[in-house]
């Protein structure tokens, strides 16, 4: 299937997929490559397709046209469970049944790795402890999701597909609800499992975090990709006022030396 | 700001298995071991309280019975004694089939109520009720059948064809047979069936006297060929509930996590159809449409476990009986030496119970 392909290039892509809800279609002939190991940053103005190439990725959403390749074979092929041994999904909202708490929650990120003969293990049992800890949700353990605050809950999610224990993780806006220092934990967070060897993608809103972060920033807009690349050679000002219709300056992060931006006043 | 929560240095935030954390800092330690203690002596105090229960239901009636007879009809049967006939032939089945359509009333509502996300769905929204009845109905009005023993196979019959119906009906278009859409085309045809029936009985009702007794829903005068019909169906019901429990727990967690965690949604929501079709048909056929166990036992029993189904489903299995188990022994010793049947009784008892619950606790979700 991948034929000529650089193994370098990744083991998730999308190729040329057409991704549509019913009637309306969101991206047409869509092709994005995820290099494997990279910090993987999706920016793009709001309704521009991220969260749905996200879906497409994580084959919770079947393209009508095109297909997405996980290893090197259509995804669509994989039983759903192996599949979710690979990729784990963040999605944008979700919503906690009622009563569960954070320990159980967190638990049932290891579903992927059960089976009828095999439930609960020890492995299963470190697995959530350590992504439990990871998140700073430990103390947290016994509380019920709905009684917490949103950037508790978000935590608690992302702890959930932490347990998921994939090697390769697709977090759509894992920094909403966080405080900035609940952001920036994260964030390093992402940048630590990136450095231990998982692939990274998330969808992230912070242009600035994007940059500081990232390995690889691919930005979108109305369903299509403007450009993709390493943040200090893409993110340009021309590139944001395409992208974003925003007029900026773009300076030196003092601290990261990434590119930093600031916006202009004035249309 | 960010407290350091994390004690042990060597925390490896990749979240690696080679990190084995003190057991204080597990979310599963020892508090966890002492809560499964817990639960395990509440499983074991709801089974006794269920053979205390099927044990009186052998003992009370119109003609009371001594504890040794009712002994001595189970296990050295003398086919000249009154009192042992009356257990064998009447209390023993009327207990097994309490026992059994308990558990499948009890376990389809909590089935249907995760499925659907709808804490107060109950299986008649999937058509169940109405498709029974529709069928015995017809049964009655155009084929003359009017002896009980023949509602069964037309009820069950019902309760499938029309379960199958609503589903094909629901899962009709891209996304399948959402929660949303089961409902509707349940209630939509359950609202057809339901006008067709009446004006069917309408046009002539002492026909349908026999009917409007099924309707009420009873576990009194059904023989031990009820229990022996019904018995496999609902059995293989339960097991099968007792095998998605774990899907159904990621399921709860809506469509787009539960499919990221690899859960078959189409294939798991089947299986929930399936299981509710063989629980309350085989129940509804044997017993009549007695809703309010489904309804009302699942949510006991999640205040008592909380959203976790593989937990909830066998405790609903043996606290469901209890209730209709209960209410069949308290029909019988209201109206001494008659009867009430036990779909008024449930009622009776289970409304003021879940009242009072749900002004004592947060109503519990799924
Ligand atoms: N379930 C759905 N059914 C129909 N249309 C949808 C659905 N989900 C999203 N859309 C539409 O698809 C388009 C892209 O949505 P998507 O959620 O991918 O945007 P996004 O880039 O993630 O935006 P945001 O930054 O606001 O999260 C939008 O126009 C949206 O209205
Ligand atoms: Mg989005």
């Amino acid at each position: 299937m991948t034929g000529g392909h650089d193994s370098a290039k990744g083991k998730l892509e999308a190729q040329g997929v057409t991704l549509r809800y019913d009637a309306r279609t969101i991206a047409e002939n869509l092709s994005v490559v995820i290099p494997d190991g990279s910090f993987t940053v999706i920016v793009g103005p709001n309704a521009c397709g991220k969260s749905t190439l996200l879906r497409a990725l994580s084959r919770l959403l079947v393209p009508s046209a095109g297909q997405v390749i996980l290893d090197g074979k259509a995804i669509a092929g994989y039983p759903s469970k192996q599949v979710a041994r690979t990729v784990g999904l963040l999605p944008q909202t979700s919503i906690a049944p009622d009563g569960i708490t954070v320990a159980d929650l967190v638990s049932r990120g290891r579903y992927p790795h059960q089976s009828f003969f095999r439930q609960w293990s020890q492995e299963d049992e470190v697995a959530v402890a350590s992504a439990m800890a990871a998140t700073q949700t430990t103390e947290l353990s016994n509380r019920p999701v709905d009684e917490l605050s949103g950037g508790q809950r978000q935590r608690v999610w992302v702890a959930m597909v932490l347990a998921q224990q994939t090697p390769i993780l697709l977090l759509d806006e894992p920094t909403t609800f966080l405080d900035i220092a609940h952001q920036i934990e994260l964030l390093n967070l992402c940048q630590d499992l990136n450095a231990a060897g998982r692939t990274i993608v998330a969808v992230l809103h912070d242009l600035n975090h994007a940059c500081r972060y990232a390995t690889n920033i691919i930005a979108m807009k109305d369903g299509t990709v403007i450009a993709e690349g390493p943040p200090a050679a893409i993110m340009t000002e021309k590139l944001v006022e395409d992208v974003f219709g925003l007029r900026c300056m773009i300076i030196e992060d003092p601290v990261s030396g990434t590119p930093l931006i600031v916006p202009k006043s004035g249309k | 700001m960010i407290t350091q929560v994390v004690e042990q240095p060597g925390a490896d935030p990749a979240g690696h298995p080679a990190s084995v954390l003190p057991a204080a800092h597990r979310p599963c330690g020892a508090s966890t071991s002492q809560l499964r203690l817990q639960r395990l002596a509440l499983l074991a105090l709801s089974a006794a309280i269920l053979i205390v229960f099927c044990i009186i239901s052998l003992l009370v009636g119109a003609r009371p019975v001594a504890f040794s007879t009712a002994f001595d009809a189970l296990f050295a049967y003398d086919p000249v004694s009154a009192e042992h006939i009356v257990i064998r032939d009447y209390r023993l089945p009327r207990t097994l089939l309490g026992l059994l359509c308990g558990a499948a009333f009890g376990v389809s509502g909590a089935l249907i109520q995760v499925a659907t996300r709808n804490p107060l769905a109950d299986p008649g929204i999937l058509g169940v009720n109405a498709g029974a009845a529709f069928f015995v109905t017809l049964a009655v009005g155009l084929f003359g059948f009017h002896a009980v023993s023949s509602h069964l196979w037309f009820a069950f019959l019902g309760a499938i064809t029309v379960t199958l119906l609503v589903y094909a009906v629901g899962s009709r278009g891209r996304d399948g047979a959402t929660p949303v859409r089961l409902v509707l085309s349940g209630v939509a045809l359950s609202a057809v069936l339901g006008g067709i029936g009446s004006s069917i009985t309408l046009l002539d009702p002492v026909a349908f006297d026999s009917l409007r007794l099924w309707s009420i829903g009873s576990l009194a005068g059904r023989n031990i060929d009820v229990v022996v019909t019904v018995a496999p169906f609902i059995i293989f019901g339960l097991v099968l509930s007792v095998c998605i429990a774990p899907s159904l727990n990621v399921v709860a967690l809506g469509d787009d996590p539960s499919r990221a965690l690899g859960a078959n949604l189409v294939r798991t929501r089947i299986l929930v159809v399936i299981a509710v079709t063989l629980l309350a048909g085989a129940a509804t056929a044997a017993a009549g449409p007695i809703g309010f166990v489904g309804l009302m036992v699942p949510h006991v029993v999640r205040w008592l476990t909380g959203p976790d189904q593989r937990r909830i489903i066998p405790f609903t299995i043996l606290c469901s009986p209890i209730l209709l188990l209960a209410a069949d022994i308290t029909g019988r010793l209201v109206l001494f030496p008659g009867e009430l049947e036990a779909g008024i009784v449930t009622a009776f008892i289970g409304a003021p119970v879940l009242v009072a619950l749900a002004r004592r606790t947060r109503a519990s979700g799924i």
